[in-house]
């Protein structure tokens, strides 16, 4: 049992931002999952303290252009594409 | 405000804007993805980047960070020693990597300001904030069936699914942000024009381009005698007024109408006792109105945070490193005084960069006086009523100098310059000489015209009379009698004219 509190009410919230449908069942599960990854943070508190790295600024590119990938490589990945498209659900 | 409009129950409308402009550069703002994307095929201006495929590492492009300076600059902003990116996380098909790579807590330009003209009086406008940020690709919605793609593509709300695009994925995206200065829809529509006359001067922005600017507007009403003798309005009294967000504007116009929407619809609802309700709504072009969207996001659920793939920026220096144009106000204020313009013409002549440039290079050619009324009434003018732009003629200013050279020499009149040769020019593509000789258009022709006028009239007495009779057929039978004295060399509409004048005369 964790020490985090996480209500189901949060998991719906987080589900929904995320466009996820999630069962009564699967809710409880996350509430105890949700609970167990904020207590992993807890464990950060006990790193030591390290040198930080040296601070980067200013990491920029010329505005050149390169080369692109071609449409075919583009939708390799793609579940599904139509007419060189992604396809994705119908959205509100 | 004025005794009047403090009347218990008036009602002042408080406007804010968030404009988002596309900054003209020639690759994406952190991939080298070319962002000239025109009507080529969707996806072919992607890569690992800006398709947001795992481990793909974002840079930041020099040009645009260049380009938010100059804005900056131009605005009168502060650019911070330090400015750093966020990710701001939402789920939509046309954000690929599931946030967007925006700025939060410090942009790169805060607490500028705008001047702007509204009907003769000299306005300004807060701008709190303006940010980095990468347009998000675009989406078509379709309708499952058959037919083309073209018939299938429909409105949200009947769509089957949604076809997705990612070339504009990753262009430069600069979010203005202002305060809520405006009381009026007509101011808004000014504020936009002037923002995008510096835009373009800056050459940072290119009007031209599809979806190179876009709009939310906020608006709330709020009782006329809250309003502070200076035009302020309290914290108190905006926080206690329900606001509604307008998206998707995209042009002044648009703005001033869906605000002038916006403000008479609330307005009746505080009228009549109801309340209005704090909301997201959407501008429908076609129809001129604005509807309820279902509510987004609120701030929090967008979880800003860091991101840690891009260090910071630490541009403040580069303010003064970076030149920038004379922009438009000062240009006017120079053409009047070094030209001696009037207010309207230097006005015409600094709306576009390009215009103020040309007209320069005429007037160092050629009388100033001469220069202004080529530039500004000419050009402009038959532009105009072609629904054309600098823009679509700017490979041809020569030939326009060239023209321009033909009158100042007096080789031809001022009045066939415009009427016959610049409209040939514009209309047909010729050269400015070409129509010239093809019209025989120099001035002993001209002379010959006006001779074989003044015979057609005095050979030709009963035509002269049925005319005064309002015969119109007497005008042509008396153009014809000129096309034939003069070998079918003049021009039979300027004949026409001729003839007119001489009879009229």
């Amino acid at each position: 049992m964790s020490d985090s509190a996480v209500e189901p009410e949060d998991v719906r919230h987080v589900a929904s931002l995320a466009r996820v449908d999630l069962d009564d069942e699967e809710v409880d599960r996350f509430v105890e999952q949700f609970a167990d990854i904020l207590d992993y943070f807890e464990t950060l508190d006990e790193v030591p303290e390290v040198d930080s790295e040296t601070d980067l600024a200013n990491v920029m590119r010329d505005d050149e252009v390169r080369d692109s990938l071609d449409q075919d490589e583009a939708l390799r990945n793609a579940p599904e594409s139509e007419e060189g498209f992604f396809k994705g659900p119908k959205v509100s | 405000m004025t005794a009047q409009a403090a009347e218990t129950g008036d009602l002042v409308a408080v406007i804010g804007l968030e404009v988002h402009v596309q900054l003209e550069t020639a690759t994406k703002i952190f991939c080298g993805c070319s962002t000239d994307v025109g009507d080529d095929e969707p996806n072919t201006h992607t890569c690992p980047v800006c398709l947001g495929l795992p481990g793909a590492l974002p840079v930041p492009n020099e040009g645009a960070v260049e380009a938010a300076v100059k804005v900056g600059k131009a605005i009168d902003a502060e650019i911070p020693e330090e400015t750093t990116f966020h990710r701001k996380n939402y789920y939509y098909p046309d954000l690929p990597k599931n946030f967007q790579i925006t700025q939060y807590d410090a942009p790169i330009c805060q607490d500028g300001e705008l001047e702007f003209n509204v009907d003769g009086t000299r306005r300004s406008v807060d701008i709190r904030r303006a940010h980095l940020e990468e347009d998000p690709g675009s989406i078509k919605h379709v309708r499952e069936g058959t037919e083309g793609l073209e018939s299938r593509t429909v409105s949200i709300e009947r769509a089957d699914y949604t076809l997705i695009d990612y070339n504009r994925a990753g262009t430069p995206l600069m979010e203005i942000v202002t305060e809520p200065d405006f009381r009026e829809p007509g101011e808004v529509r000014k504020f936009l024009e002037k923002l995008e006359e510096v835009l373009e001067y800056l050459g940072v922005f290119d009007p031209g381009r599809d979806g190179s600017l876009r709009i939310d507007a906020n608006l709330s009403m709020v009782p006329a005698e809250d309003v502070d003798d200076d035009g302020a309005i309290p914290e108190s009294v905006l926080e206690d007024a329900n606001r509604t967000e307008v998206k998707n504007i995209s042009s002044h116009k648009g703005a001033e109408k869906a605000l002038a929407f916006e403000k008479s619809r609330q307005k009746k609802l505080v009228e009549s006792g109801r309340a209005v309700e704090q909301e997201t709504r959407h501008f429908n072009e076609t129809h001129g109105n604005t509807v309820s969207m279902r509510s987004k996001e609120a701030e929090k659920d967008y979880r800003y945070f860091r991101e840690a793939d891009l260090p910071p920026l630490q541009v403040a220096d580069w303010k003064e490193r970076i030149a920038i144009p004379e922009l438009p106000d000062a240009r006017r204020e120079r053409f009047e005084a070094e030209y001696g313009l009037s207010d309207e013409a230097a006005s015409k002549l600094t709306s576009t960069k390009q215009v103020a440039d040309f007209f320069e290079d005429v007037a160092e050619e050629f009388d100033p006086d001469l220069a202004a009324t080529w530039v500004a009434d000419n050009l402009l003018g038959e532009l105009n009523y072609r629904d054309m732009q600098i823009t679509d003629i700017d490979d041809r200013f020569d030939e326009v100098m060239r023209l321009v050279e033909l009158v100042a020499e007096d080789e031809i009149t001022a009045k066939n310059a415009r009427e016959t040769v610049l409209r040939a020019m514009l209309d047909e593509g010729k050269t400015p000489d070409a129509v010239v000789e093809e019209a025989d258009l120099g001035k002993t022709s001209g002379d010959e015209v006006a001779a074989a006028v003044t015979e057609a009239v005095d050979e030709n007495p009963g035509a002269v009379e049925d005319y005064h009779d309002g015969d119109d057929n007497a005008i042509n039978f008396l153009v014809g009698q000129v096309m034939q004295k003069t070998g079918g060399s003049a021009d039979p509409g300027d004949v026409n004219q001729l003839l007119r004048e001489e009879l009229e005369g």
